[in-house]
C-alpha cells in the first residue's frame, strides 16, 4: 500500500482471526491490530483527527503550543502528528506510567510535566486545566471532551469493520477517554444497529483511585451510555493472563490494555457459544507490548507480573 | 446469605477500614440498605435522590450495573459487588 506522507497512513489496519482462541467455527474472535499504526497505537486516529479539525477551525498557527493531559499513547501520537505539522506539545502525563512512554514523548520533541500517581489521570486532568487557565495562548485538544476524537472512529475504525466483517455481531474495546466506543458505536447504530458494543474498563490498584472525595471523580464529555449493550470492569490478573494467552496461543504480541479487551471478548465468546448462537466478535489491540517491557508484564508467573504493575497505569 | 462488598479506599472510613464487608440482600438496592444498617453513612455516599451518584460505579461480578437492572439488578449468594468512584483513563 502506497501513501503520500507518513499520516496519509494512519487507520487501514488489518483484522486478523484468532482461530484457535475462538471457541468454535460459528463463533469467531477478530483482532484489530490498531499498533500497526505509526506511533504503535490506536490513539494515531484520534491525534491526527483532533490536530486535523483544530486546524480547519483555524485554532492552530505554525509553531503554536498543544497541551495534552494524557497517560502516554494520546501524547505519543500528538508529539507524532504535531511534529509533522509544526507545533510544540506539552504532555501532563501521571508519574506511575512505563518509562517507555516517557522516551517515546521525549523522542517525538514533547515537553512531559508530570502529575501525581495518586488519582491518576483524573489529576493530569486537573494540572492540565489549571496550566491551560494560566497559559491562555496554548491550545489544549483535550482528547475526552473533543468530538475529533470519536468523529475519527466513526469515519474511519467502523467503516474499516464493517467492510472487512460484514457479519459482526459485537464489537469490544477498552474504555479510556470512550472515545473508540462512542464513535465505533455510533457508526454501528447508524450502519448496522444490532450490533453490540461493548466496553472493557481496566481496573487499577488502589492508588489510582486515591480521590479525596467521591464528588471528584470523573466521567470524559464524550461519553454517552447509550451507545454501549454492556460495559466490564477488567483487573490486571486477568489482563496479564489474557495478553500472554494472545502471544501463546495466536502469536500477537500486544500491551496489556489489550489483554483486558480480550477477557471481555472470551466472555461474550463463551456465552454466545454456550447460546448455540453464530457471533462475530472484533475487538482492538490497542497497542504492541513493546512499551510494557519494562514493566515486567512478560516475565515470570502472572503472580509476580501482577505485583510488578500495582500502582502502574497499564492501559 | 452473605454477599462480599469490597468497598474502595474513599469509603473505607465508614467500614472501619475494611476492604470487604458482607452484606445481605436480594437485590443491589436490598444490599445497599443492609450496608448502610451495619455501617451507617456509606448509603448517602453511593446514593442520592436520583440512584447510584454520578461518579459512583458498581459491578456486579465485574459488570456494570447500570447496564443490568441498576439498583434492582438481583443478586446471589455466589455474587461480589465492587464498588469504585469514576476514573479517568486514556
Amino acid at each position: 500500500m502506497r501513501f503520500d506522507s507518513l499520516l496519509q497512513s494512519v487507520g487501514h489496519t488489518p483484522l486478523i482471526g484468532l482461530p484457535r482462541l475462538s471457541p468454535s467455527s460459528d463463533v469467531r474472535l477478530w483482532a484489530k491490530l490498531e499498533d500497526r499504526n505509526p506511533t504503535g497505537s490506536v490513539k494515531d486516529r484520534a491525534a491526527l483527527n483532533m490536530i486535523l479539525q483544530a486546524e480547519a477551525q483555524g485554532l492552530l498557527r505554525p509553531g503554536c503550543t498543544l497541551l495534552e493531559p494524557t497517560s502516554g499513547n494520546t501524547g505519543i501520537s500528538l508529539a507524532m502528528v504535531a511534529k509533522q505539522r509544526g507545533y510544540n506539545l506539552i504532555c501532563v502525563m501521571p508519574e506511575n506510567t512505563s518509562v517507555e512512554r516517557t522516551q517515546l514523548l521525549t523522542m517525538w520533541g514533547a515537553t512531559i510535566i508530570t502529575s501525581p500517581a495518586a488519582g491518576g489521570s483524573n489529576e493530569a486532568v486537573r494540572v492540565a486545566k489549571g496550566l491551560a487557565a494560566q497559559n491562555p495562548d496554548w491550545v489544549m485538544l483535550y482528547q475526552y471532551g473533543n468530538e475529533a476524537n470519536a468523529q475519527a472512529h466513526y469515519d474511519s475504525t467502523g467503516p474499516e469493520l464493517l467492510s472487512d466483517l460484514p457479519e459482526i455481531t459485537h464489537f469490544v474495546a477498552g474504555l479510556g477517554t470512550t472515545g473508540t466506543l462512542m464513535g465505533v458505536g455510533r457508526y454501528f447504530r447508524d450502519h448496522k444497529p444490532d450490533v453490540q458494543i461493548v466496553a472493557a474498563e481496566p481496573r487499577y490498584g488502589e492508588v489510582v483511585y486515591g480521590l479525596r472525595n467521591i464528588d471528584e471523580g470523573f466521567i470524559p464529555e464524550l461519553y454517552d451510555a447509550s451507545l454501549l449493550t454492556s460495559r466490564f470492569s477488567v483487573g490486571p490478573l486477568e489482563a496479564l493472563k489474557r495478553t500472554r494467552q494472545l502471544l501463546e496461543i495466536e502469536g500477537i504480541f500486544a500491551g496489556i490494555s489489550t489483554g483486558a479487551i480480550l477477557h471481555a471478548a472470551l466472555g461474550i465468546a463463551k456465552k454466545a457459544d454456550e447460546a448455540g448462537q453464530v457471533a462475530d466478535i472484533a475487538f482492538i489491540v490497542c497497542d504492541g507490548g513493546w512499551k510494557y517491557l519494562s514493566t515486567g508484564a512478560y516475565e515470570g508467573t502472572i503472580e509476580e507480573a501482577e505485583t510488578k504493575i500495582e500502582g502502574q497505569l497499564w492501559a | 446469605m452473605a454477599i462480599e462488598v469490597r468497598v474502595p479506599t474513599i469509603l473505607r472510613v465508614y467500614t472501619g477500614g475494611q476492604k470487604s464487608v458482607n452484606a445481605e440482600g436480594d437485590t443491589l438496592q436490598a444490599v445497599i440498605t443492609n450496608l448502610e444498617v451495619n455501617y451507617p453513612g456509606i448509603g448517602g455516599r453511593l446514593l442520592d435522590d436520583s440512584g447510584l451518584r454520578r461518579f459512583v460505579n458498581v459491578y456486579l461480578n465485574d459488570e456494570d450495573v447500570r447496564f443490568l437492572d441498576g439498583l434492582n439488578t438481583s443478586v446471589g449468594e455466589q455474587d461480589a459487588i465492587t464498588i469504585l468512584p469514576a476514573v479517568a483513563g486514556g
